[in-house]
């Protein structure tokens, strides 16, 4: 209690300690007529058995006044209750609120390392495969802590569409179903079995996640996180049988193709987008991948924006290239240089001209410097490509062609 | 949790994938059993950085030697758990006992009533979490939510008597918490 606290407004005073209160009886004011323990109550008489049944209730103040009278007028005859009420009042001292110690994610890869160490696996997971090993367990830790009411907030899926940014709107456990759909690409490939029981023209990401959705006979629910982990769980177990090698197997994901290595990339950077998004619904803070998955990650898409730009280009989204046909294969043409900045960051040279174009430093046409986690944004569609917070140099053409490329990487 | 497997399936062919050298199994036990481990260590230790060296310690020696568990000797969970009060108590007698070595005192007897407070504390922990539900759920709604037995029993839909059983007898498991290792756990039921 404040009460002697001294009152900040009253300075010419000294403090002032408020006197006892006096007790109503001395007043000579009439009695209240109700007041909580008044009349007294006439003295429970309970038997033995109910009240040794009272004992917990009691040991937990969660008996009536009466009861609680009663039982510890009870205690002072029967010595027996009097060392079970001992024994489970000192039990209830034992009892505290859950500590809400979130464990550091970064502890999993620590632990995991130093045991391997200790004892190289002989099934050992494929470096290309510990992304997603990483990102899921992360993702799995966040909704662990999150409630049932909150499975239901909503949430935007955001992508760009080649020309503008799309939404879809969901849940938190839509974006589960969202990610055990698309993960269940890679477990086809693998032979596991498939989480979409119903059959779609053309496989991708955004109509196997709808036909999921629409199969739903109720909106998901956060029963979605047992089979969404087990299969998560079974696709790194299955990869790392399967042994490094199997990183060239091409998984389909209808419109085209990636090896599995970089499919299972992929699939962490989505992974971490998605917790990203899930996290910002229910206001929990999420940190970006560790420096190493990240730039894994980062080296992924930035593999990928030659084929980018060429599709936009082939679509008339992009400049065509310096001359009307494509530069041929493996000879060095024009290229920008990618630089990102921070944890995980790194240099790429991008050839402009083709896919199948050497990239030059000779022929450096252009300098982009990017935040990682910025251009991550970037390439998941969360950032629009004339929002992009980058340094650029060199020929605005093909920065303005590099980032909307880096934009276009992004699906529902 | 999503709990596919029951128990003793699930606790077998994990020993056995551990045994072979799965990498992937070792990251499975992880996230079935981090935070429970991490949990007790600092409950014991108090303090994150030795209970993240309590954790790493646990898991090394169950991925370096995971013969050591018998499936039949009771779930993985609990042997899990005991590993890491077992490893947790240990580090603290060893750091106090450093400790009161700096200090030149030898004050064996308040050291020993740390260690006892700290293991009380965690095997209390333990209980918690592993007694049934609806004993837990009872003794949440009465010690958290300060409601008293008859709300408890309004909330979870039961008689005002089987609230004050569900009371008494979560109290009577967690009350076993204060007995020395080794003695056999109470029988919860009434004398």
């Amino acid at each position: 209690m404040n009460s002697a606290n001294p009152e900040p407004n009253d300075d010419q005073h000294p403090p002032r300690i408020p006197i006892p209160r006096t007790s109503i009886e001395d007043t000579g004011l009439p009695l209240p007529t109700q007041t909580p323990t008044s009349p007294p109550p006439p003295p429970l008489i309970l038997e033995h058995r109910v009240l040794k049944a009272l004992l917990g209730a009691w040991a937990l103040a969660a008996s009536s006044p009466e009861e609680t009278a009663a039982v510890e007028d009870h205690l002072g005859d029967c010595g027996a209750c009097a060392d079970e009420a001992l024994r489970l009042r000192e039990a209830v001292g034992l009892l505290h609120p859950p500590e809400t110690l979130d464990l550091d994610p970064a502890l999993r890869t620590r632990v995991l390392q130093a045991c391997l160490t200790r004892r190289p696996p002989r099934i050992p997971v494929p470096s290309w495969a510990t992304p997603y090993d990483a990102e899921t367990a992360r993702l799995d830790a966040l909704l662990q802590d999150i409630g049932d009411a909150e499975w239901h907030a909503p949430v935007r899926l955001r992508w760009f569409d080649g020309k503008e940014p799309t939404s879809r709107r969901t849940t938190v456990a839509g974006v589960i179903a969202h990610l055990l759909t698309v993960d269940g690409l890679v477990a086809v490939t693998l032979g596991l079995e498939d989480p979409l029981e119903t059959r779609t023209d053309t496989p991708t990401p955004a109509a196997r996640t709808e036909a999921f959705w629409r199969a739903a006979h109720f909106p998901p629910t956060r029963s979605v996180r047992g089979p969404w982990r087990e299969q998560s769980h079974n696709l790194v177990r299955t990869v790392a049988f399967a042994g490094g090698g199997s990183g060239r197997l091409p998984v389909p994901y209808g419109d085209f193709e990636l090896p599995l290595r970089d499919s299972m990339l992929d699939r962490a950077f989505e992974t971490w987008v998605h917790a990203g998004d899930i996290a910002d619904a229910v206001d929990y803070p999420y940190e970006p991948p560790s420096p190493r998955h990240l730039h894994a990650m980062i080296d992924l898409g930035a593999r990928m924006l030659p084929s980018a730009l060429a599709a936009r280009r082939q679509a008339g989204l992009a400049a065509p290239g310096e001359t009307p046909h494509l530069v041929p294969a493996g000879t060095p043409g024009r290229s920008l240089r990618l630089e990102i900045e921070g944890l995980g960051g790194g240099e790429w040279l991008i050839p402009l001209d083709s896919p199948g174009a050497l990239a030059s430093p000779d022929r450096e046409v252009a300098h982009v410097a990017l935040d990682g986690v910025e251009f991550c944004q970037l390439a998941a569609g969360h950032v629009s490509p004339e929002e992009a917070a980058a340094g650029q140099s060199g020929d605005r053409e093909a920065i303005r062609d590099v980032l909307f490329a880096a934009a276009s990487l992004s699906r529902m | 949790m999503a709990r596919r497997d029951t128990p003793p399936r699930w606790d077998r062919k994990m020993q056995q994938r551990l045994a072979r050298g799965e990498a992937a199994a070792l990251g499975e036990l992880y996230d079935r059993f981090a935070s429970l481990v991490h949990g007790l260590a600092h409950r014991v230790l108090g303090d994150e950085h030795a209970a993240d060296a309590i954790t790493r310690e646990v898991f090394a020696r169950v991925w370096e030697n995971p013969e050591s568990y018998d499936p039949k000797q009771g779930p993985l969970r609990s042997w899990v758990a005991t590993l890491t009060h077992r490893l947790a108590v240990q580090r603290l007698r060893t750091t106090e006992t450093a400790a009161l070595a700096q200090d030149g005192t030898d004050d064996t007897d308040e050291l020993e009533r740390k260690v006892r407070r700290a293991s009380v504390a965690a095997r209390a922990d333990y209980i918690v979490t592993s007694m049934p539900t609806p004993l837990r759920t009872a003794l949440e709604l009465a010690y958290f939510q300060r409601r008293d037995y008859r709300q408890t029993a309004a909330d979870l839909g039961v008689t005002a008597d089987e609230a004050r059983r569900r009371l008494r007898l979560g109290l009577q498991l967690l009350s076993t918490a204060h007995d020395t290792p080794g003695t056999p756990p109470a029988q919860g039921g009434t004398r």
